[in-house]
């Protein structure tokens, strides 16, 4: 077809269009949306999608963002460059061509005041952002993540950005093998996050406090956490651990050795939950791997997880004595109590041994192994009353064995006097 | 012959008494065990219904106490400016007990961190859910915490 | 002494009591090589007197919710004085009630105490039994422990597979669908009320039956004109109450060496414990279910056992009106029965006992 009839074909559909346009007078306020509405596929899409974005509902529509006259019917004026029409962003420029309005902090609070502006700061330090600005295309942009038409609020549900739905946003390029694979990235982290405890909180159970990959990454800036950064990272939510890390005999050494701090025991994307057998010098025992037998450090290993062990075994033994007591039905209300500070104890060992300090550990394993020698001492004198009972039941029952026999004598003679009165 | 039934009479008189007394014993270790049973024990309210935490004075303000609630631990708070909470002290993250920080002017559990405010409610650290709160009523001397109409 | 001669004196100003202290004066008892059967009547009473004196005494701490049941039995056998005892006794008591009482029934059947004119008394006695099975039934659930909360179950279940009203009896006991708090609170008012009221007015018949018409003595010795007999009024009294003291003193040394476990708390959400199964006295029956085919002529044959076992019992309280003849041929046909009857009940309990866990 000749470029001649091509164009007066276009023309004509226009023709067309306006007239519809002017006969049905549906929104008389935004041109672009009216024509894009009666175009097909990707010339439409935009226009469908447009009605649940957020800018759109705050009276930013096609014209805020593309630039152009939404009053304008004639395409040839509406979408003039002097109008400010931009046309279709190439993938540089999207981060600019968000931050014009989203890095402009006193026109953001006519908006939203306390939405951050700091997205394009942060994305150019990210590995997306750096890469970008030496040519990648590739990359992810603002609109891979939010989207671009339909954009929502990151607190709705249905936002790709929404806390439960951010491990699907990243794993749609970073599981994709044949995307990833120039840049030699595994794509394996979204199945491992999946099977993780982070994983199975956030998505199984809805936990949105558990980590997902912007809580270590990033968002905007996202980049892997750097190698002694990793303990801040995971310190957010576990606190406790990380303070008991940086007092450790680990922190240096594994400085030294670029080794990732939490990860070396407890994985990065496929954190499973921590068993008693991670400690020691067992084949599933992580110490191992860098503790060779005979050294100082095997031996501190064998001795941290021979303290829990016993500590476990003296508080298992302390509750089937508690649950005999029960059963038997002797007093043990305040033994439970006591038997839950045991427990109690387990717990906060295993959180406590993250400062791998021996001398501490010990103290605080023996302490509740103490406790749970107490519960079993109580459950054991509970139980002793059961034997105290038996012996005063005998000796009653001895009394009524005497009246009986007493009895009997007594019937003996009554049936003889009567025989022989 | 009559010293015989002599005999006999103070045998069979003996026996009477035996006899006689040894029923009243009987009846005795009867009636003494169910005398006993039937006045109520000291702690009288064993389960469901309230518990008394504390004496009044016994607590300082700004200060806290881990009190039995069953075989559950309960925690007692006397704030600052004087008023009774409790809570279970059943941290909502691993089940540790927690306890009140003077210093801080809140509830803390020492196994990973968690912080909670004086509503309950899970302020900082790992713990999902707030403590369950407690309604404190204050009869006579006693500070009574009552489980059983808990939040 | 003198104090209740006094006492007697001055209620005899106001009541007639001659008559009642002839009656027992002069009254006097069958004493023969079967005689010491008599005294299980007296004994089973003895172990029911236990039952309603301890029954009541715990009815003073414990709570019929499923919330509180398990916690109020705690309660009593922990913190109140002596409520361990009690509470032991009660439960052994009752496996003990139910014991004398099935040798007193047995001793009745063999000595044909049920020949004309006591046809009364068996029925009243076979009404008897089935209220002490109820008792023992209901009784059974109140700790709400594990094996409680199982065993009616399995026993309510097995209520329901009757055909047509079976689904009916079987909410009508639960109080609902299931086994529940609901099912609790039922059971507690058939043992406390329903059951004891009943269970007077019948047991006093039974007993004023006794009364008046004297105690049956085996055909063989029915015809010796040389029975010897005792006063009733002090000879039998002191045999009776000596009965009574063995009867406390087995109670009080099982109740020590073998005390009553509390248990652990009912959880209905829990899956069955193996081994789950009722107390001895329906042992045999369970078992009995447990062995018959999955179907005999396409008819469930837990059905089928549930049915003999209910026309067996109505064949057994119509005994008297069945015994034709008691002292012929038929009489003898009809004890030998009886001790298959016994060989079976026993060999089966024992039979509950042995049997594997789980299976």
């Amino acid at each position: 077809m000749s470029r001649r009839v091509r164009i007066a074909g276009k023309v004509s559909q226009m023709a067309l269009v306006l007239v519809g346009i002017l006969v049905f007078r549906a929104e008389a306020d935004d041109t672009c949306l009216e024509c894009h509405l009666q175009l097909e596929d990707n010339l439409q899409a935009p226009a469908l999608q447009i009605k649940t974005d957020v800018h759109y509902q705050r009276g930013i529509s096609c014209a805020g963002c593309h630039g152009g006259d939404p009053a304008e019917v004639d395409p040839e004026s509406s979408m003039s460059p002097s109008k400010g029409f931009v046309g279709t962003p190439k993938p540089q420029q999207i981060p600019s061509f968000c931050a014009r309005c989203h890095s402009d902090v006193e026109y953001m609070k006519h908006y939203n005041p306390k939405l951050p502006t700091d997205q394009l700061a942060q994305y150019k330090t990210s590995v997306h952002g750096k890469r970008l600005t030496k040519g990648d295309t590739q990359v992810a942009t603002c609109i891979s993540c939010h989207g671009a038409h339909g954009i929502l609020r990151a607190s709705d549900t249905r936002s790709p950005v929404f806390k439960t739905n951010i491990p699907k946003t990243c794993s749609s390029c970073h599981a994709d093998q044949k995307r990833m694979a120039p840049y030699k990235i595994s794509t394996s982290q979204y199945n491992d996050y999946l099977q993780s405890v982070h994983g199975k909180l956030l998505l199984e159970k809805k936990e949105l406090s558990a980590a997902a990959c912007t809580d270590c990454h990033g968002n905007h800036g996202a980049s892997p956490p750097g190698l002694s950064d990793v303990a801040g990272a995971c310190g957010e939510c576990h606190p406790s651990n990380r303070d008991l890390f940086e007092k450790s005999p680990h922190k240096e050494p594994f400085q030294k050795a670029r080794l990732p701090q939490c990860v070396v025991c407890h994985g990065n994307h496929k954190v499973l939950p921590p068993s008693d057998e991670f400690l020691g010098v067992s084949e599933e025992a992580v110490c191992v791997r860098c503790h060779r037998p005979g050294s100082k450090g095997y031996e501190i290993s064998a001795s941290f997880k021979t303290l829990l062990d016993s500590l476990k075994a003296v508080t298992e033994e302390a509750r089937q004595l508690v649950k005999k007591a029960e059963v038997a039905g002797v007093k043990v209300g305040l033994t439970k109590f006591d038997l839950k500070a045991c427990e109690d104890a387990i717990v906060r060992s295993r959180s406590e041994l993250h400062s791998f300090i021996l001398t501490d550990f010990r103290t605080l394993v023996q302490d509740g192994m103490a406790k749970a020698k107490r519960v079993k001492q109580a459950s054991l004198v509970s139980l002793e009353d059961l034997e105290i009972r038996r012996k005063g039941l005998i000796f009653s029952a001895a009394l009524i064995l005497l009246l009986c026999v007493t009895l009997w004598i007594k019937i003996r003679k009554l049936d003889s006097r009567k025989e022989n009165p | 012959m009559a010293s015989e039934g002599a005999d006999k009479k103070t045998r069979r008189e003996f026996l009477n008494f035996f006899l006689g007394g040894g029923f009243t014993a009987l009846l005795g270790a009867i009636f003494y065990p169910i005398l006993r049973f039937v006045m109520p024990p000291a702690k009288s309210e064993a389960f469901g219904g309230s518990v008394a935490a504390a004496k009044m004075g016994e607590l300082s303000p700004n200060s806290g106490k881990i009190f039995p609630l069953g075989d559950r631990p309960g925690l007692l708070v006397h704030t600052a400016e004087g008023e009774y909470k409790a809570f279970s002290a059943v941290c909502t993250h691993l089940s540790c007990t927690v306890q009140y920080r003077p210093d801080l002017g809140h509830i803390w559990c020492a196994c990973h961190n968690g912080h909670y405010d004086l509503t309950g409610k899970n302020v900082a650290g790992p713990p999902p859910r707030p403590l369950i709160e407690y309604p404190v009523t204050l009869s006579g001397d006693n500070v009574i915490v009552s489980p059983s109409r808990g939040a | 002494m003198r104090f209740f001669s006094a006492v007697y004196g001055w209620v005899g100003e106001r009541l007639n009591l001659t008559p009642l202290v002839d009656l027992i004066k002069k009254k006097s008892v069958p004493a023969h090589r079967h005689s010491l059967w008599y005294y299980t009547g007296g004994m089973t009473l003895f172990f029911f007197a236990v039952q309603v004196a301890t029954g009541i005494l715990l009815l003073l701490y414990y709570r019929p919710t499923a919330e509180a049941a398990y916690e109020s039995v705690q309660f009593i056998m922990t913190e109140v004085k002596f409520g361990w005892l009690v509470r032991s006794l009660h439960s052994w008591s009752a496996n003990l009630m139910i014991g004398a009482l099935f040798v007193h029934m047995f001793s009745a059947f063999f000595m044909k105490a049920y020949r004309k004119p006591r046809e009364l008394t068996w029925f009243s006695g076979a009404f008897i039994l089935f209220l002490a099975l109820a008792f023992g039934f209901s009784g059974y659930l109140l700790p709400w422990n594990k094996l409680a909360y199982f065993a009616t179950k399995v026993g309510t279940d097995i209520a329901g597979e009757v055909p047509l009203l079976g689904h009916s009896v079987m909410v009508f006991l639960r109080g609902g669908e299931e086994v529940s708090g609901a099912t609790l609170t039922r059971f507690f008012g058939f043992h406390v009320a329903i059951l004891p009221a009943t269970a007077t007015f019948v047991l006093l018949l039974h007993l004023l039956l006794v009364q008046v018409q004297g105690m049956s003595v085996p055909p063989a010795l029915e015809k010796n004109p040389n029975r010897k007999s005792i006063p009733f009024f002090p000879h039998f009294i002191l045999r009776d109450l000596l009965g009574w003291l063995l009867a406390l003193l087995l109670l009080v040394v099982l109740a020590s060496i073998f005390p009553w476990e509390l248990g652990e708390k009912a959880d209905p959400l829990a899956p069955a414990p193996a081994g789950i199964r009722p107390e001895w006295y329906f042992l045999f029956m369970f078992q009995t279910l447990k062995l018959l085919p999955a179907e005999i002529w396409f008819v469930p044959g837990e059905l089928v056992g549930a049915l003999a076992f209910a026309v067996g019992g109505l064949l057994w309280v119509l005994i008297p009106l069945l015994d034709k003849n008691p002292t012929g041929r038929w009489g003898h046909w009809v004890s030998r029965l009886g001790w298959v009857v016994v060989a079976y009940m026993v060999a089966f309990t024992i039979l509950g006992y042995l049997w594997p866990a789980g299976k």
